[in-house]
């Protein structure tokens, strides 16, 4: 069952991987300097470890921007989304599976009654929107840089040809992980909050339900690698855009900067580490990132003039694509949810508790005596409920969603015992013995859970909750005692 | 592995470059016997000239079956191979007017003799920096461009040297009838000929590098 729930996830990955494969390797293979036989099994490793190791960071910003909660909904929303693509494509509008997934996502939050997180979208467009230019910035330097060298140190045509055949497989090698590491959280994304998987031990290595998501969808993009992507990279090869090997070289080095830059988590923490300006996780389209690197070849090279026909197309697709899929993914799961009677969402429910009220107090704000207790069915009910009542800016209104959301944590005895058996090397003594104070404890908001933790394992103030290692231990925790959804 | 099979065919494409590079020479050194009247020599720079075009021949198929083969510079390829067949036309076209000169017999009055030399000086220089321009397009392409500019210097002054000659030799009284200032004329293009060759492949050279420059 759970494979067909997946299907229009796994088909989304296969035609990622037909059609995504040859903005790596599509001009290597297209001018036949690396065979596609190589090219697919290079492509197919390191789009799955890319994803399985690095594909969490922008499939973490997608899950802020809505949270599909039943596979039903998630199987839709896939669906809708490779349905754009693939309608888009044939109707030759440039189209990226980033922007598709993004909209029907937006069309499960309108359906479901969750209300879009407005920062996530604002700051996903916008790395649709810097992406390409980045791509091409990049581009203009690593040309510029390659140009000096070989400048500096001439190479013989014969031994340049050599050197560049192994730089498009090792720089496709880059390529291909970090188009798994951005773009696996367009394919399988959805399906993260939903899907049953346990984490598992392989050979002394923890592979999360998650991790297990990705290696599913790698493969299918696996699978379209080696089914249809052959096609693809002689049509990019040799009629799209035509590129020296060395051009190729530095345009698929540009993409997979930008795609990594998007994608890896440890990069991101470093920069901020070390006070340098990081770039959201957000997937991102490759096509878009091979447009933006020609682009700026083009200018280095001078003649050549920016297309504003092919960037306006593209900037139309930025707002256009996103909306079609909303649309497709609101009326296929009004669809599926009425005709078929699947659940498609799994109902949030919201109360203004004693607790919350308390908590929210000390944000200032005020709950009305009246409103105290009240229930409510899904988030846009909440909002419209506290609009009316009085007035209150973006984030406050953010804050009693968040606050008010109920959830069921229990910290069951078999549970406890089961967390500190499987994950117990990730805590410290202490912490691990801490954790018995929350035996038989039932928490029914997230926040107290969070500031229970923070309070009794890591013994922390709550503003602490910056460090990222102890963040992933709580979504651990949250994961392993959350009870299965409410339904009141 | 790949590196080494590299640097054989990059030592093919040397070899190609030297016989080329001796075509110049041996072309000079056959019109100077010719007029010492020294048919022995001359005979031998014959045969060293057909040698040198059958293995020019030979170097350039070769080259032309491992590019084809091991699929080597795919994008150049095309360019490569005309460059080398356009140089082998240098080879070919230096042993023609020798073989020309042991055909036909050319009287040709001693008066000329020295501006026939001449003639053949400026056409091996420009096959000398053609050599050097075709060499840097393999070893260092934007080098390439300076020797193509001494090509086409060479070129212009064997095209002077060929154009007063042949006014002269038409305005020659002693010269009575046409046929023989024809039979000069044919050889005096002829050995122009080599250099106007050498601008083509320096025409193609340039455009080639432009396209490899990257």
């Amino acid at each position: 069952m759970i494979l067909i729930y997946l299907s229009s996830g796994l088909f989304l990955g296969w035609s990622l991987g037909a059609n995504d494969a040859s903005n790596i390797f599509g001009t290597a293979v297209g001018t036949r300097m690396v065979k596609f036989r190589t090219a697919a099994i290079v492509a197919s490793i390191f789009v799955i470890l890319g994803a399985v190791h690095s594909g969490s960071g922008a499939a973490h910003t997608l899950g802020q921007l809505g949270s599909i909660n039943a596979m039903g909904g998630a199987f839709m929303v896939a669906l809708a989304a490779g349905f754009t693509v693939f309608w888009m494509t044939r109707l030759k509008l440039p189209v990226s599976t980033s922007q598709a997934i993004v909209g029907a996502i937006v069309g499960w939050n309108f359906f479901a009654g969750m209300l879009t997180d407005y920062n996530s979208l604002l700051k996903i467009v916008f790395s649709w929107v810097i992406s390409p230019i980045l791509a091409g910035i990049f581009a203009v330097l690593i040309y510029l840089l390659l140009k000096r060298v070989l400048r500096l140190t001439p190479v013989s045509i014969l031994r340049l040809d050599v050197y560049t055949r192994a730089g498009l497989i090792v720089v496709g090698a880059f390529g291909a992980y970090s188009l798994g590491a951005n773009n696996i959280a367009n394919v399988m994304g959805v399906f993260i909050p939903a899907a049953p998987f346990e984490a598992i031990q392989i050979a002394g290595i923890n592979f999360s339900g998650t991790q297990q998501l990705f290696l599913l969808g790698s493969l299918a993009i696996a699978v379209g690698i080696f089914t249809y992507s052959h096609k693809v990279m002689q049509t990019v090869g040799n009629k799209v855009v035509k590129l020296n090997p060395q051009s190729a070289l530095v345009v698929v080095l540009a993409e997979a900067l930008v795609l990594f830059l998007f994608a890896s988590a440890d990069l991101h923490n470093w920069l901020i580490s070390h006070n340098l300006p990081a770039l959201p996780l957000v997937p991102v389209s490759s096509s878009q990132l091979v447009v933006g690197g020609v682009i700026g070849i083009g200018i280095v090279q001078g003649g050549k003039t920016i297309k504003y026909r092919i960037a306006g197309k593209i900037a139309a697709g930025w707002v256009i694509t996103p909306i079609i899929a909303a649309l497709i993914a609101f009326f296929a799961l009004f669809f599926l949810k009425n005709v078929f009677e699947m659940k498609v969402s799994n109902p949030v429910s919201y109360r203004l508790s004693k607790p919350v009220v308390k908590r929210l107090r000390t944000h200032d704000i005020i709950i009305k005596e009246d409103d105290r207790n009240k229930k409510f069915k899904n988030a846009i009910k909440v909002k419209r409920f506290v609009n009316n009542s009085s007035y209150l800016s973006q984030t406050d209104l953010e804050e009693i969603v968040a606050s008010a959301r109920v959830d069921s944590f229990y910290f069951s005895s078999s549970r406890l015992k089961n967390f500190q058996n499987d994950h117990g090397e990730l805590f410290s003594e202490n912490e691990l013995q801490r954790f018995n104070d929350l035996k038989g404890q039932r928490f029914s908001h997230e926040w107290q859970l969070r500031d229970q933790i923070l309070e009794k394992v890591f013994q922390q103030k709550k503003a602490a909750l910056k460090n990222e290692e102890n963040n992933h231990k709580l979504e651990l925790i949250k994961e392993n005692f959350k009870v299965s959804h409410q339904t009141n | 592995m790949l590196l080494k099979k590299t640097k054989q065919l990059e030592r093919k494409v040397n070899n190609f470059m030297d016989i080329i590079n001796e075509a110049g020479p041996t072309l000079k050194l056959g019109v100077k016997a010719y007029f010492n009247d020294d048919q022995e020599k001359f005979t031998e720079l014959l045969d060293r000239m057909i040698k040198l075009e059958n293995r020019a021949d030979d170097i350039k198929r070769n080259i032309e079956a491992e590019l084809y083969e091991r699929t080597l510079i795919p994008e150049a390829r095309g360019d490569v191979l005309a460059l080398l067949e356009a140089l082998d036309d240098i080879v070919d076209r230096s042993k023609e007017t020798m073989r020309e000169f042991s055909i036909e017999i050319p009287q040709i009055l001693e008066k000329y003799h020295q501006s026939y030399l001449n003639l053949t000086d400026l056409s091996a220089n420009a096959i000398d920096q053609i050599v050097k321009a075709a060499r840097n397009f393999f070893n260092n392409t934007m080098q390439a461009r300076h020797y193509v500019s001494k090509v086409y210097y060479w070129e212009k002054e064997a095209d002077r040297e060929s154009g007063s000659l042949l006014r002269k030799i038409f305005r020659d009284d002693e010269l009575k009838d046409l046929s023989e200032k024809f039979h000069h004329r044919a050889f005096v293009e002829r050995i122009d000929r080599v250099a106007d060759i050498a601008e083509d492949v320096a025409d193609k050279l340039s455009i080639f590098s432009i396209k490899r420059s990257i």
